[in-house]
């Protein structure tokens, strides 16, 4: 279960998230819409641990383990993942030594055993079978050169082998074509299950109709606005924020969200 | 120190070339010749792994219990004198020349391709005061031959190690040289090389620098011939108050030549630096291709880098470029891998190792690059 209670941030100064509520239950997959610059990539870099931002209150519990005072790679270790909305290139990192060496940190942090190459090499195939990717994709220094769908395929790559408790995914339905998108979508349900829950941030309902969220929130103004069933993903997808009256409150930010 | 040692002395910062390095703990070491080791063959465990023949230097001496001769047609004479004139610019070379005992000299017939040959240096000045080394060596090839030379100096104690190579390639002749300087960190490494590059020849040079308390590799090379090639590739990985200069002078003394010079420096903790590049192009040199790129990684806010360029061109039909970037490891990139479980000190590791790449890729021969492999992964577990 992940629990966020009261969260606020900021960056140079400058208030971004402004006291967050979010509770997703083990098993369970939450929705998150708002728009542009609203604090959604913000809200997932703190869960993931990023530097840069000045938590200035709340707190973030991952089955009752307090992430924000954990490294990024010791939330890692406790079953975080975080699927970037601009994953980051590597050069000179052939994606198959990434790929495994996270692997094997992510193993070591559960109490099992590395995997030899001949044993992840079989795994990898795999994973990368099940997200229609060319096996080439391995030898690749990772990210580098990738098309933009690319990249956010193999983020859910990464999911998948790594298999966390709970992923962060951040718009990683944008940019991907038709098929891809059903392809990303069965990557996240079949880790769908009693001991995995997910923050699905998107702008569409598309994505939603694939991944069918068991709650929606709309982020705006660095807080929770509204959250409701998938309805509420449909009813913004018609009408827009305005309409429901869910533009940033803050005055702050009120600024920012005005046409 | 002996009275000729005192004598000819040691450059000094005034001399420009000298600017950034200085000698001066050096000259207080105040070493004296290297003891000959008897138990040679007591050091194997010490020897890289590095298959097929190799000439094994212990304290300045040939070790035949260690070696593993060339064929007999490779083995020429051993000539010191060296060519003042060519000497003048290097005064470690010099005195190289006053000391030098004993080196490796060798010769691959016209045509013939030599495969790989090993020139292993290790210095042992445990429990003892200082030593000093001067190995020389001459590497000819004749024309069209081939060689793969890889070098490699390590040792235990204080100690100056200060090799002279002098290449001569006949035309068309090709030496690809590695080098991997990984000396005791209390030591001290200079090494001079000479390469004079005929018609269509073509030297390949790798030098990987990451031991030695101060170390400074400096190459001389002449294209003397049209059509010839050099590239010169350097990687230093440098921490604690480690000293590494590279310096490299290229003249072009023909046309349609290229040179190639890239070095690619990793430095932490308080260490320091220095590239040092020269491309000299004459009149003659006409249709000259000359490159150079310098790039630093700086792992800590007390790391330094020197760089120094330097062209001198007298042609008017040339093509000469260089570049320096200087940087520190991306904290997006940082916190990417970091992001996916894997321990900060291995991420830096990985981007490191990502920054190197490209350049240990370029080493064609499997065994070097292996050795080259093996002595960055060491170094890195010395970090923790
Ligand atoms: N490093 C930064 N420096 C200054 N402002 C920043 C920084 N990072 C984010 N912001 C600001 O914080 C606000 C929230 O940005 P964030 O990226 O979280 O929005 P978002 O909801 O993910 O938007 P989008 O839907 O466009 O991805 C924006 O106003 C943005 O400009
Ligand atoms: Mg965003």
């Amino acid at each position: 279960m992940l629990e966020i209670r009261d969260l606020s941030a900021s960056i140079d100064g400058k208030p971004i998230l402004n006291g967050i509520d979010l509770v997703v239950p083990t098993g369970e997959v939450h929705a998150i819409m708002g728009p542009n610059g609203s604090g959604k990539s913000t809200l997932s870099y703190i869960l993931a641990g990023r530097e840069g931002y000045a938590v200035t209150g709340g707190e973030v519990r991952l089955d009752g383990v307090d992430l924000l005072t954990l490294a990024p790679e010791e939330r890692a270790a406790a079953g975080l993942f975080l699927a970037f909305q601009y994953p980051v290139e590597l050069p000179g990192v052939g994606n198959a030594n990434f790929l495994r060496t996270a692997l094997n940190a992510t193993r070591r942090a559960r109490g099992e055993s590395d995997l030899d190459a001949v044993q992840f090499l079989k795994l990898a195939r795999a994973a990368l079978r099940d997200l229609a990717m060319a096996d080439d994709m391995l030898k690749r220094n990772v990210n580098v050169g990738f098309s933009g769908g690319e990249k956010k395929r193999n983020e859910v790559l990464q999911m998948a082998i790594l298999k966390p408790k709970f992923a962060i995914l951040d718009e990683t339905d944008s940019g991907l074509d038709i098929d891809a998108l059903k392809i990303v979508a069965g990557g996240v349900n079949a880790l769908r299950g009693p001991g995995f829950s997910a923050l699905v941030i998107t702008h569409y309902q598309r994505l939603l109709d694939h991944i069918v969220p068991d709650r929606v929130h709309v982020l705006a103004g660095g807080r929770i606005l509204r959250s409701g069933g998938p309805e509420l993903a449909r009813a913004l997808e018609e009408s827009g924020y305005a309409a429901l009256g869910l533009e940033a409150v803050s005055e702050d930010t009120a600024a920012m969200a005005a046409p | 120190m002996s009275a000729a040692f005192a004598e000819t002395g040691l450059p000094s910062r005034k001399l420009e070339a000298w600017k950034y390095t200085d000698l001066r703990p050096l000259a207080a070491l105040a070493p004296a010749p290297a003891p000959e080791i008897v138990d040679t063959a007591a050091l194997a465990a010490d020897l890289p792994p590095l298959p097929g023949p190799r000439l094994v230097f212990v304290n300045g001496r040939r070790a035949a219990s260690l070696s593993v001769p060339p064929p007999a047609d490779m083995v020429a004479d051993l000539a010191t004198e060296g060519d003042p004139a060519r000497f003048a610019p290097a005064p470690l070379a010099a005195l190289n020349t006053q000391f030098a005992q004993d080196g490796a000299a060798i010769h691959v017939p016209a045509g013939h391709d030599a495969g790989t040959l090993a020139l292993v240096h290790l210095t042992i000045a445990e429990d003892a005061a200082p030593v000093f080394v001067h190995p020389r060596h001459r590497i000819a090839l004749a024309q069209g031959a081939t060689l793969t030379l890889i070098e490699y100096a390590g040792g235990r104690g204080v100690y100056w190690q200060n090799p002279v190579v002098e290449i001569v390639l006949a035309p068309g002749a090709t030496l690809r040289h590695v080098r991997i300087q990984a000396e005791d960190r209390e030591s001290f490494h200079t090494a001079t090389i000479f390469v004079d590059l005929l018609a269509g020849a073509r030297y390949d040079a790798f030098t990987l620098g990451l031991g030695a308390r101060l170390a400074r590799s400096e190459t001389h090379a002449r294209l003397g011939g049209a059509g010839a090639i050099a590239h010169l590739a350097a990687v230093q990985l440098l921490r604690g108050t480690q000293h590494g200069d590279i310096t490299s002078v290229v003249a072009h003394d023909a046309p349609g030549c290229a040179s190639r010079q890239t070095v690619k420096n990793v430095v932490d903790g308080h260490a320091r630096a220095v590239f040092q590049g020269r491309i000299e192009v004459a009149r003659a040199a006409q249709k000259t291709d000359g490159y150079q790129m310098s790039q630093a990684l700086l792992l800590s806010p007390d790391a330094e880098i020197d760089c120094k360029p330097e062209l001198e061109i007298f042609a008017d039909d040339v093509k000469c470029s260089h570049g320096a970037t200087i940087g520190a490891l991306d904290p997006e990139q940082l916190f990417y891998l970091r992001a996916r479980g894997i321990p900060e000190a291995a991420a830096r590791a990985m981007l490191v190792r990502a920054f190197l790449a490209e350049a240990i890729e370029a080493v064609s021969d499997d065994a070097a690059r292996t050795l080259l492999v093996r002595a960055i992964d060491a170094w890195w577990e010395g970090a923790r």
